[in-house]
């Protein structure tokens, strides 16, 4: 228990997650945040079968899972029902989905409920692979990561491209209230969570979550990952309210870690030559030199 | 009160009739006219129901999840590649046990594209566990939404259905239809009650992981559920004949003209009003032919078939899809289901991505089976 924030859990323990992972550890504080008037709705998933061998759940909330493509098409479901229903306004809709599920095979699904207006919070429980079929490449992969379909070879080594910015084309859809989340700071966890689930329409919350089966990381070293992705800028925290985005932890230049400590611990990263570590710092540092640039400016349209 | 109406209108008041809370929809030819026509009782006040313009069929089915899982009754439309976009989702709806009612305007499936009558797209999903009827007017298509809902979501079923009427040649025919009162729609068809929901007063989990020691009896209990429609079926055909004065047959198999016939065609939806033409013009003739309309593809009407052959010479099964390198599906489910009766089968490919059938296509058929051929064909124009 970490004093100031709730005693209740609503993501027991139990369920068969790897030691160390990070994708359910971020889950259990996001519905922690959330309390017991909540509803979930979860993609096909390492975080669906781990939490739902029947006849056994983890699950203290409403659950339901349908297919990898369509949490956020249920959740549109469930949102239409709960308002003809007159429910809607006591009821939260949590939508999960990993980086398989939001960035790739489920974007249509995701971008077309935030067009509609529907009200739910997505959670993308971003861990940078299939790691449930077995750390295959997709959409959320970073540039050079080795995967096993993007693996280190002798002719091409990892993934060639950069991430998809997930984050700025949910915001894209002026939607009222996007954040970053990392477990480096759980009280900032569960402000965002409350914030988003307070936004009148639709709401996006990116949860960095560290594999270490998939990473090739210790599970004891979950949380010092976490903290090197944001020390070393690899992973800004910030929000986007109303269009406008704020650091909530800002990481000034000098300040900043290299990226290669953050590389070195992970052994996805161990076929790295020095040049490509200097690319994805260039990478890195461009990135966010882009966020500091629209700090405080309204950068995005708000339709809602 | 009688109107003429297009099929597709007489769905779509069928639909609203029924009081659905939610209809998650995606436009795709021939269906259109149903979901604009309900988009416009929503629009003008006259349904109070949500309508999802969701992005995808695939989101469409997805949706009916989400609508059913949260507790309230959900309808939806589509056709062809629609029904095959939405594929994935049909056996997650139905092994989740979501009872509602979609209708589907049978269009052929690509390629070549066409946008015109088959049965392709709903004959191929029969496997999912989905009820399917079949009906072949636009009173029918009316009728079968109502009765869709009170098989789908009865305690011993609670399975979802599916209402299929031919893309054009009915969804866009006009018939007098006679329209029942929301009074008596309300008193034949009860308030959607699920069984189980997403309720934060009594939390489950919906959709779980299924272990070889649980995935075979789940499947199990869906085939029982199934078995059950038939008796199901058949009971709400005899309620709402006594409420409304209209049934189809025993509900399962509507039958003209068979009860001294020698030869019979079988088959589905409006080619079966072609057949009665071609019937009566060779009962006045002096032969004694006869029709097997099946109404109900799934569950599959195995004992009612059984019976309805007796007596038979010869039958033709006219498919409006093939199964390719086999032969019309149709066909292959009635011949497995008579294959101890004693009788000639034919299999007749017709009427594919919208090719007509006509009497002269019946006539050519009871000729053939008349002189013993025991063989069928494809009937081309």
């Amino acid at each position: 228990m970490i004093k100031g924030l709730p005693y209740a859990e609503y993501f027991v323990s139990g369920h068969r997650a790897c030691a160390g992972c990070g994708e359910a550890l971020m889950i259990r504080h996001v519905v922690k945040a959330a309390g017991p008037n909540t509803i979930a709705v979860m993609s096909t998933g390492c975080m669906e079968v781990v939490s739902t061998p029947y006849p056994q759940t983890s699950w203290g909330i409403p659950w339901i899972h349908g297919a990898f493509e369509n949490n956020s098409a249920i959740a549109s479901g469930i949102d239409a029902a709960l308002k003809k229903q007159g429910k809607r306004d006591e009821t939260n809709l949590l939508v999960f989905g990993g980086d398989g599920a939001s960035f790739d095979i489920g974007f249509g699904a995701l971008s077309g409920a935030l067009e509609r207006g529907h009200k739910f919070t997505y959670v993308c429980t971003d861990n940078e692979a299939y790691m449930n079929t077995g750390i295959q490449r997709s959409g959320g992969t970073p540039l050079y990561a080795s995967t096993t379909t993007s693996p280190a070879g002798s002719k091409v080594a990892g993934k060639q491209e950069p991430k998809k910015p997930l984050p700025f084309i949910v915001a894209s859809h002026g939607i009222k209230y996007v954040a970053t989340a990392s477990p480096v700071n759980v009280f900032d966890l569960h402000k965002k969570v409350k914030k988003a689930l307070a936004t009148p329409n639709a709401s996006y919350i990116h949860a960095f979550s560290v594999c270490p089966v998939g990473w090739y990381t210790k599970p004891e070293a979950t949380i010092e990952i976490a903290k090197l992705a944001v020390n070393s800028r690899v992973f800004p925290l910030y929000e986007i309210e109303d269009g406008v985005l704020t650091f909530t932890q800002k990481i000034e230049k000098d300040k900043a870690i290299p990226v290669l400590d953050y590389l070195k611990v992970q052994g996805r990263f161990k076929h790295l030559k020095p040049e490509q570590v200097k690319e994805i710092q260039k990478y890195v540092d461009t990135r966010y030199d882009f966020l500091v640039g629209i700090e405080g400016k309204k950068a995005f349209d708000c339709l809602f | 009160m009688k109107k003429v109406i297009e099929a597709s209108q007489a769905i779509a008041l069928g639909a609203k009739l029924c009081r659905p809370d939610v209809i998650p929809m995606y436009p795709i030819t021939p269906q259109t006219h149903v979901v604009e026509d309900l988009a416009s009782m929503i629009n003008n006040g006259e349904l109070d129901c949500a309508m999802i313009d969701v992005e995808s069929e695939h989101s469409a089915a997805s949706a009916m999840i989400g609508v059913v899982a949260a507790g309230s009754r959900c309808f939806t439309a589509t056709a062809s590649q629609g029904l095959f976009l939405m594929y994935e989702i049909l056996p997650i709806i139905s092994g989740m046990r979501f009872p509602g009612v979609m209708a589907v305007a049978n269009r052929a499936l690509s390629a070549p594209i066409s946008i015109w009558n088959d049965h392709s797209d709903a004959v191929s999903a029969r496997d999912q566990g989905w009820i399917q009827l079949w009906v072949e007017s636009s009173q029918e298509a009316l009728d079968a939404i109502i009765q869709g809902f009170l098989i789908s979501e009865a305690s011993n079923v609670q399975l979802p259905l599916m209402v299929n009427f031919d893309g054009f040649t009915l969804s866009h025919v006009f018939e007098p239809v006679d329209i029942p009162s929301q009074a008596e729609v309300d008193k034949f068809l009860p308030k959607f009650k699920p069984v189980y929901k997403l309720d934060v007063k009594k939390p489950m989990s919906f959709g779980p992981i299924g272990f070889p020691d649980s995935f075979m009896h789940f499947k199990k209990q869906q085939q029982d559920a199934m078995i059950n429609a038939l008796e199901v079926v058949k009971a709400v055909n005899s309620k709402f004949a006594k409420a409304f004065g209209r049934s189809y047959g025993d509900g399962l198999l509507d039958l003209y003209k068979m009860k001294d016939a020698e030869y019979a065609v079988i088959g589905m939806g409006t080619l079966c009003g072609t057949a009665k033409v071609a019937i009566d013009k060779l009962r006045a003739e002096g032969k004694k032919v006869g029709l097997i309309r099946i109404r109900c593809l799934r569950p599959f009407p195995e004992k009612e078939l059984q019976k309805a052959i007796k007596g038979l010479k010869a039958a033709a099964v006219l498919d409006r899809h093939i199964s390719l390198g086999q032969k019309g599906p149709l066909f292959t489910d009635i011949r497995s289901a008579i294959y101890c009766n004693d009788i000639t089968i034919n299999s007749y490919i017709a009427g594919l991505g919208g090719m007509d059938i006509t009497v002269k296509h019946f006539e050519k058929v009871f000729k053939d089976l008349a002189q013993g051929k025991q063989k069928g064909e494809w009937l081309f124009d």
